[in-house]
């Protein structure tokens, strides 16, 4: 904190970088940064890196200026700060670790609890038609767990976003007008600074590239695909009563198809960006909670799709207990990992927009 | 890297840059030599943030229009006549263009920056500033086969009867020292950070000059040409000079070292006196002359104080204000005696008169009595905590050049045009701007002889 206070102190005395994003505009709204303002910024940041490249006094200047390395600290800290509840907050201090438990455990224990509930034979049987996963593991159960897990999930980042927002500095009325959040639907939806200022982000040197951009699309569009999937199940299994599995060419199974492709590829794009980006850029002491994030995507991706091409042999039962178990991970991890960047990055950016829309 | 290239280029600034990649667009081969490491490269245009060009309408940046005829008269003003006018008109006519042409090199543009609304319609500023300007055009250069070195000092130029044989380098590049081109183009800059050669002028005061820009802008080839027949131009003594914090570095402290209080406080030496008219202008036509005033006091140092009552209406500043609950306070801090400083401070409080204050405009409030005056933007200052910035004079460039013609070709000392010496950018600004500064005068200067040297420097390679 000491570290960005001192930063922003340099960047607002010389505002070469107003153009490049977000971060500096609304830097320039302020001339003495408290923590909330400091978190507030380091959310705002997309860490497209073009402050660094295009910066007069980054290292090895002496005057050490590195904008999205120590934004990249202060956002990692701002998550535990944040996280609800405050018990929980050490899950980011070594959170590779703690994710990589949590979906072992939990896809052990579909394993095991699949084992205990049914047959060997229902195990590894071969079930086609409606309900045939139900077969292995009761719809209601099923629903409830995952209900259950996804509504605490909703609530703890819910809890945490709203620390957040308090904290960032209070807004003219405290709450956010429909125009700043659509506003920020677009900036997150299009990603509007991941992008250099128009050139794309900096990765392994000073040459811009869009590849982080559309890898991190990708991975968003087909994050939200398969919820979108997920949901329109549901509506099938409860108003019109008809029971998973779905032919392929139905809605549920086309937008899980696609989304799990965006959920391979992108995770898979972006951990390579990741593995090639100049250390200069990143925090590297969160390696852990990114490459963690990235791989349960990817497993959530891999496990659904290898699922959907052997749903009609004997490794669907197996399959199943590993997707469910990888989807359970995520729910769960969702507020105590990388999931919350997403969160904080939105609330971040409506508040951007509604300075904008106050300062104009 | 060839033996021998069309095009050798000494320097990698904006204009360095332009020259390289107009040559290599002109069907030359090109060797850029940098003299500084890949981070320092370019010169002063590290620094910069904008450019001036003449433009016929407002633009999607700029906010009105600028006819040449304006640029031309705000140039003759800043300049009080020491121009060459038939190349200062040539420059303005070519900035049009440049404007695009800078743009077809990859360099972005943006609105000026907040805190620089003067400058909305005249300047055109660099998104990124001119780093970012610089990485652009390296990109440009590097994409269409322009070969770079850096690193690579110049120590000797290899010139008979103004004619350019080659460059000898300090170290081997591809295991050679020496260069050969068919075409040079020196765009180097000046000599601001040779402590020694300012010395020359400015005696030991030179010793306390910080200096805005990186270590590497020494003047070297400047020297050598002059050295070996090129016509010299503007005044040696000449440098542009601003009073910066005196707490930055000895080099390449760039813009964030300024300060913008001047206006709303007074100045005054070691011996606590003020010396100067603080409120003489706005600040934008006043901010260059106060690198020479402090320069001219005793130890080159100066303090800039005022009030907490104004502490917000100028730009945040990487250096805080030295405090003190009481003028003594601040005195003792700053090392000025305290008696000296509390009678300044008195009687310029005293002899402030009423008046509306508005920093806008030229006020109405003066001071009445005291010498000197300070004629706008007097108020008094006495409202504790009282603050100080310690200044210096800081050198951005220096004036003294290399002649050229409309070609950028340079001229000998006999006035003949060289057969295949073409300079650019600072090296030569002395040509345009015989004193004084306008904003974004200089990356103007580099960018439209830049390109015009590459091309004619090409053009002369191919015959």
């Amino acid at each position: 904190m000491d570290e960005a206070d001192r930063l922003m102190t340099v960047c607002n005395s010389c505002r070469y970088c107003e153009g490049l994003c977000a971060v500096f505009p609304a830097m320039e709204m302020r001339r003495a940064f408290s923590d909330g303002d400091l978190n507030y910024l380091a959310n705002l940041c997309h860490a497209c890196g073009a402050c660094y490249v295009d910066c007069q006094f980054s290292p090895p200047h002496e005057f050490n200026v590195n904008v999205p390395k120590t934004l990249a600290v202060a956002r990692a800290e701002s998550y535990a700060a944040y996280a609800w509840p405050q018990a929980l907050s050490g899950a980011f201090a070594r959170n590779g670790l703690v994710i990589s438990i949590v979906a072992a455990l939990s896809m052990a224990a579909f394993i095991l609890g699949f084992a205990a509930l049914n047959d060997r034979s229902v195990l590894f049987g071969v079930h086609t038609g409606p309900g045939a996963f139900y077969k292995l593991m009761p719809h209601n159960m099923m629903a409830g767990l995952f209900g259950a897990a996804f509504l605490y999930a909703v609530f703890a980042l819910f809890m945490s976003v709203r620390a957040f927002w308090r904290d960032i500095g209070p807004p003219i009325d405290g709450r956010a007008d429909g125009g700043s959040i659509f506003q920020a639907i677009r900036d997150a939806g299009e990603l509007r600074y991941l992008h250099g200022g128009g050139v794309g982000c900096y990765n392994e040197d000073d040459k811009p590239t869009d590849r982080r951009k559309r890898y991190h699309h990708l991975t968003f569009y087909g994050f939200l695909l398969c919820f979108a999937a997920t949901s329109v199940a549901t509506l099938y299994h409860y108003l019109l009563g008809r029971e998973a599995p779905y032919p392929w060419w139905d809605l549920p199974v086309v937008l899980g198809t696609l989304g799990g492709i965006g959920l391979i590829v992108g995770p898979i794009g972006l951990f390579m960006a990741k593995m090639g980006r100049d250390p200069a850029l990143l925090d590297e002491t969160r390696y852990g909670m990114d490459v963690g994030f990235i791989a349960m995507l990817f497993l959530t991706g891999v496990t659904g799709m290898l699922l959907l091409v052997l749903r009609e042999t004997g490794a669907m039962g197996p399959l199943l207990a590993l997707h469910l178990g990888a989807v359970f991970a995520l729910f769960i991890t969702m507020p105590y990992g990388k999931f919350v960047h997403g969160i904080y990055r939105f609330a971040a950016l409506v508040r951007y927009a509604q300075e904008r829309r106050t300062a104009a | 890297m060839g033996s021998k290239y069309d095009v050798l280029v000494i320097g990698g600034g904006n204009a360095a840059l332009c020259a390289a990649i107009s040559a290599r667009r002109g069907g030359a081969s090109v060797l850029v030599l940098e003299g500084a490491p890949k981070f320092y490269r370019g010169g002063n245009t590290r620094h910069t943030r904008n450019m001036r060009c003449a433009h016929d309408a407002a633009t999607e940046i700029l906010t009105g229009p600028y006819t040449e005829e304006e640029f031309w008269e705000d140039l003759l003003r800043v300049t009080g006549g020491q121009t060459d006018e038939m190349l200062a008109r040539h420059m303005i006519r070519e900035s049009k263009d440049i404007l695009n042409w800078i743009v077809e090199q990859g360099v972005r543009w943006q609105p000026s920056l907040g805190g620089t609304l003067s400058l909305g319609r005249t300047n055109s500023f660099f998104l990124g500033g001119g780093r970012a300007m610089l990485n652009a055009l390296y990109l440009t250069a590097e994409r269409l086969g322009v070969d770079v070195a850096y690193d690579a000092e110049v120590t000797d130029l290899e010139i008979e009867d103004g004619m350019f044989l080659a460059a000898r380098l300090k170290r081997p590049i591809n295991g050679q020292t020496e260069i050969r081109a068919t075409s040079l183009v020196a765009a180097a800059g000046g000599f601001e950070a040779n402590i020694e050669w300012l010395k020359q002028y400015w005696g030991e005061a030179a010793d306390n000059f910080l200096i805005r820009g990186t270590p590497y802008n020494r003047g070297s080839i400047l020297k050598i040409l002059l050295d070996k027949g090129v016509q010299e131009v503007g005044d040696p003594t000449q440098c542009h000079a601003v009073a910066i914090d005196a707490r930055a570095p000895k080099f390449d402290g760039g813009i964030i070292t300024r300060h913008d209080s001047v206006v709303f406080g007074i100045v005054v030496n070691k011996h606590a006196q003020r010396f100067y008219d603080e409120g003489e202008d706005i600040w934008p036509k006043r901010y260059a002359i106060w690198g020479r005033l402090v320069a001219a006091q005793p130890d080159q140092i100066a303090y800039i104080i005022f009030d907490s009552t104004v502490v917000t209406s100028f730009m945040p500043t990487l250096f805080p204000p030295i405090a003190g609950q009481t003028v003594a306070e601040l005195a003792g801090k700053l090392e000025l005696d305290p008696a000296a400083l509390e009678k300044t401070i008195t009687e310029f409080n005293a002899a402030v008169r009423p008046g509306t204050f508005d920093h806008t405009i030229l006020d109405d409030c003066v001071t009445e009595g005291i010498t000197p005056p300070k004629t706008h933007w007097a108020r008094k200052i006495e409202t504790a905590p009282y603050l100080a910035y310690p200044v210096r004079p800081g050198i951005t460039f220096t004036y003294l050049g290399t002649r050229v013609n409309k070609e950028a070709r340079m001229l000998m000392k006999d006035g003949k045009p060289s057969a295949n010496m073409f300079a650019a950018g600072e090296i030569m600004a002395g040509n345009v701007l015989g004193k004084g500064y306008a904003a974004g005068m200089g990356m103007t200067i580099g960018s439209v002889f830049g390109r015009i040297a590459g091309r004619e420097a090409a053009k002369h390679a191919r015959n």
